[in-house]
């Protein structure tokens, strides 16, 4: 399909992240050469030396940051075990359903007594579970289609890359709510899969796409004409320079993933234990008393954006500075 | 042209093929197959053998997918069990239909009107404070979980301060019944304040959908105008000393729109996911709020054609954007 | 140094020139880097119906040249300077709109690549007759007969369909030649040409060139040429200036230049163009390229590169000294043979 073909915008946005990957190295590092006037400047290290200086990415670098470590210590920082209903005999269902701020529980508590500060400190940690094994699950699922559709071809391409196509046509979350509804019980797994199996399609892609950008480029044959043997030139080779769009795309897919889960637990499609809280979860179930307690919502929806929009900063001026075109 | 878009029919067969493959193998896999899927899980194992030979489950796998075929070419797929028990699924689906696509169309325009002018502004003023904060304004859009905006604005502009109304489709008018578009029937009669309450109704939930394809739309006439200002086409345009007006519509606009053209279509096809959404906080009776409750009560009738209809409309409005491409690029038209 | 055997075309047109550029430079200056000087004091005049070549490798800064008197640099990240005499108007203090009124009218331009220099979605026709609605302030549909005959005059067969052909339905000659019926359309009095056959097939090249030459020649037209093919200046300008690192190193006379390079770098030129005619002389290339004088100093900037440098040269810039109608830009130059 030419790049003029419009058959579909998707397809053509995740290929065209494929090719800034290290497809023609020769030319982007000439490229950089032209832009650093020192010939030999890598793409890697040429991107890190505007990365450094862009603001965009400092932040949403500091931002993703403060959320790792926020789940890493969030357990020894939580003033209160988040499992534990410590106001539950100051909720009211009907007069006060929801126990407002008090000495040691400066943000109240939910709907069951336990201190809300405390679930969403500790929630981080599942949130973050939930972003990250949703994009390795999503990146193995596209790694194993996108290598078995690139290695071998023929039939087998067309026919993983037609179904690929397809999902990408379904709208995304619709197909993540779809997966959901397959299981008969909920639970954190079950939503993980939902929102990484609508990642698999495009990761899929993306990797094909980078693969067979490189099967003819200078170094791919280089290495061929030395007698390299075929798994190693895909593994050691083909792979690593798939690997800037790939992270590229991880960025993004995280926020998502975490966004998406929130989807899920409001349409009631998400995990129903809530001992181990998460904020998707929290917000998705805060629903029930937006009106009376509203900061039930907003503090966790508050929390999601601000990550979300952490890692699509980074995700973005990533891609921006692995993109030779923005080079010139 | 005519074979341009044949071939274009083509290959949509073979996208709709799969896609039949992919639905019938996800009702096989259903919690309990899909005699339970229709069934419930309470009912008694002669129901249950009289509805697996109905249904013809004891016949080979490829027979299934024939009658699958057929009952989904004649609009069969069984009652709803849960969103409104005994209700003929697919009736279901054409009532609701009309709400979405209001709602869809005015959160579109809303989209578009306002993604496309500001897109091109900040192009061509990237950097400037105005484009960095539109460009911030639209990556918080896209990170924004879409119900909690929805609940957000419910909540600010119709419970807090009553200025729109918080939910439904119109208030209780006693209007006459056309097209179930409600504005456009208000319009067709001449009750004008039909139109004006549907309208009022419209506001928060179009808005509220309308964010990620404002965001998406921005963005890609942003990034398109960016690079379109920096082809040679454009340079040679200056040279010839046209006027900021046709360079801008003639030269700039009409190369940069392209792209934005199939994101529009996209987000078309993808606004269902939002409606999915958006209608359950706005209790807007579309397909949407249908696909929420039939997701959450798991009623897979009405899952079954509104999934299918989701993926078809969309096919459909692949479609359309292919065609549209092909009118505005001659490119496409005459290869 | 010999009498010019031929008499200059120059004469033949008056001595008052019809564009004049005088002191031009342009540095462009980008965000935490260091200013870069494209053009570095360039001064040069076109007569009327002249043909004046500027030839250089890539990156000696005569396209930026070319762009700086259309006006066509970018708004932000430059700054120009000098002058440039139009007709009595200094180009570079107009105004933009004014510019705009003359940009197509009295100065046209064309350019490398017309695939990517053509709209593509827009009908070669149309991207005529706009010129024409704009600077004549003719409608559509008057225009498009003149049009027709523009697309003939430049030799593009069956005119009447191709008015309607879309640039990626023509050949890259064609498309050449549209871009050129483009710059034509208003009959301009000064046409600059950058690159205008580099990206084209050798036979193609030499049919735009002639094309060129005729076209300049029927109009009285003046041609700025701006190219780094010696192969064209040598059959179409009357002047020719050399330009290196932004700065002119040589100007001279078509044949008198061709015949005595007397700066090291146009001696380098003229030495690297193959010649099928004499097997013996091998092929001498110029040593590095253009950004090897980078970041600037005092010195030559064609020093690193030069075959006889002396010890001045590591030391100070030349300056251009003019005398008995050539300019030269040199300590040491080379020793006429002759």
């Amino acid at each position: 399909m030419s790049p003029a073909n419009p058959m579909n915008r998707r397809k053509d946005r995740i290929d065209e992240l494929a090719a800034t990957s290290g497809g023609g190295t020769a030319t982007l590092v000439r490229e950089a050469g032209a832009v650093d006037e020192k010939p030999g400047v890598s793409l890697i290290a040429s991107a890190w030396k505007r990365l450094r200086r862009n603001p965009v990415f400092l932040i949403g670098a500091t931002i993703s940051l403060l959320f790792v470590v926020l789940a890493l210590v969030s357990p020894f920082i939580a003033p209160h075990d988040p499992a534990v209903g410590y106001l539950l005999d100051k909720v009211r269902p009907q007069s006060n359903p929801v126990p407002g701020p008090e000495p040691g529980f400066p943000l109240g508590a939910d709907d069951v007594g336990r201190d809300l500060l405390s679930r969403l400190i500790v929630g981080s940690q599942q949130t973050l579970l939930v972003g990250v094994v949703a994009t390795l699950f999503g990146l193995a699922g596209g790694l194993v289609l996108g290598i078995l559709a690139g290695a071998f071809g023929g039939w087998v391409d067309a026919l993983v890359m037609r179904v690929v196509d397809v999902l990408l046509s379904i709208p995304s979350l619709l197909l993540a709510f779809s997966i959901a509804a397959l299981a008969t019980r909920a639970t954190q797994l079950t939503v993980i899969i939902a929102v990484a199996a609508v990642q698999v399609p495009i990761f899929a892609r993306l990797l094909r796409g980078s693969l067979l950008a490189q099967r003819h480029s200078d170094h791919v044959l280089a290495a061929r004409a030395l007698g390299v043997t075929e798994r190693a030139v895909v593994f050691r080779h083909m792979l690593p320079n798939a690997l800037g769009p790939v992270i590229v795309q991880s960025t993004l897919v995280l926020a998502t993933s975490i966004i998406d889960a929130a989807a899920l637990s409001f349409l009631g499609l998400g995990n129903p234990n809530d001992r181990r809280p998460e904020w998707g979860q929290m917000l998705g179930r805060a629903q029930q008393y937006i009106y009376d307690s509203p900061h039930l919502a907003v503090y966790p929806a508050l929390c999601i954006i601000f990550v979300a929009l952490g890692f699509t900063l980074m995700g973005e001026s990533l891609r921006e500075a692995l993109d030779p075109k923005s080079r010139r | 042209m005519a074979r341009f878009i044949i071939r274009r029919l083509l290959q949509m067969v073979g996208v709709v093929f799969v896609l039949s493959l992919l639905l019938f193998f996800w009702l096989r896999s259903l919690p309990g197959g899909t005699v339970s899927a229709i069934l419930g899980e309470r009912a008694t194992p002669e129901t249950r053998a009289a509805l697996t030979k109905a249904l013809g489950l004891d016949q080979p796998i490829w027979v299934q997918y024939g009658k699958f075929l057929g009952r989904a070419v004649r609009g069969d797929f069984g009652a709803s069990t849960k969103v409104l028990p005994g209700a003929d699924a697919f009736d279901i689906f054409l009532t609701r239909f009309p709400a979405t696509v209001e709602l869809s169309f005015f959160a579109l325009l809303i989209a578009v009107v306002l993604a496309i002018p500001l897109g091109y502004l900040s192009a061509r003023r990237a950097n400037s404070p105005l484009d960095s904060g539109l460009v911030i304004v639209s990556l918080v859009g896209v990170a924004v979980p879409v119900f909690f905006l929805a609940f957000l604005l419910k909540y600010q502009l119709a419970v807090e301060h009553n200025v729109f109304p918080v939910s439904g489709r119109q208030d209780n008018l006693n209007c006459t019944r056309v097209t179930n578009f409600f504005v456009l029937d208000g319009l067709l009669t001449r009750e004008l304040d039909c139109s004006v309450s549907a309208l009022k109704h419209l506001v928060l939930p179009s808005v509220a959908l309308a964010t990620i394809p404002f965001a998406v739309i921005y963005r890609i006439t942003r990034a398109s105008v960016l690079e379109v200002l920096g082809e040679d086409y454009v340079r040679t345009a200056e040279s010839k000393g046209l006027t900021a007006r046709v360079i801008r519509g003639r030269h700039v606009l009409r190369n940069a729109l392209l792209p934005v053209v199939t994101t529009i279509g996209l987000q078309t096809g993808g606004l269902l996911a939002g409606a999915v959404l958006t209608e359950k906080v706005f209790n807007w009776g579309g397909i949407g709020n249908a696909l929420a409750d039939a997701f959450q009560f798991r009623d897979y009738s009405v899952l079954q054609v509104l999934i299918l209809a989701a993926a078809g409309i969309y096919v459909i409005i692949n479609l359309l954007v292919d065609i549209s491409y092909a009118v505005i690029d001659p490119r496409v038209r005459t290869r | 140094m010999t009498a010019t055997a031929t008499t200059p075309r120059t004469h033949r047109h008056g001595d008052e020139p019809l564009l004049s550029v005088r002191d031009l430079r342009v540095t462009f200056t980008r965000q935490g880097e260091e200013p870069f000087t494209a053009v570095d004091g360039v001064s040069f005049d076109v007569r009327p119906g002249q043909t004046v070549g500027l030839v250089g490798e890539s990156g000696c800064g005569k396209s930026v040249t070319s762009l700086a008197i259309m006006g066509l640099l970018p708004t932000r990240g430059n700054r120009v300077e000098g002058t440039a005499t139009f007709d009595g108007t200094d180009l570079l203090r107009l105004s933009g709109s004014d510019m705009r009124d003359r940009r197509g009218r009295d100065i046209a331009m064309i350019f490398q690549d017309p695939l990517s220099s053509l709209n593509p979605v827009v009908p070669v026709g149309r991207q005529v007759t706009e010129v024409l609605e704009r600077h004549r302030g003719m409608s559509r549909k008057a225009a498009t007969p003149l049009a027709r005959d523009l697309l003939q005059r430049v030799g593009i067969p069956d005119p009447d369909r191709r008015l309607k052909d879309y640039p990626h339905q023509m050949s890259g000659g064609m498309r050449q030649r549209a871009l050129i019926a483009m710059a034509l359309a208003c009959a301009p009095r000064l046409l600059i040409a950058d690159e205008p056959t580099t990206a084209l097939d050798v036979t193609i090249q030499a049919q735009i060139l002639s094309l060129l030459k005729e076209l300049v020649q029927d109009t009285g037209t003046a041609l700025v040429m701006i190219t780094h093919d010696l192969g064209v200046v040598a059959g179409l300008c009357d002047e020719v200036n050399v330009l290196y690192g932004g700065r002119i190193v040589e100007r001279g006379e078509r044949h008198e230049l061709f015949a005595e390079p007397r700066h090291p770098y146009t001696n380098g030129l003229l030495a690297s163009i193959p010649r099928l005619d004499s097997e013996r002389a091998p092929l001498t290339p110029i040593p590095g390229s253009v950004s090897d004088n980078l970041p600037w100093t005092s010195a030559c900037a064609f020093a690193p590169r030069c075959s006889q440098p002396v010890e001045v040269c590591t030391r100070q810039t030349p300056a251009l000294e003019e005398s008995a109608g050539r300019a030269l830009r040199c300590f040491n130059p080379v020793e006429v043979t002759r």
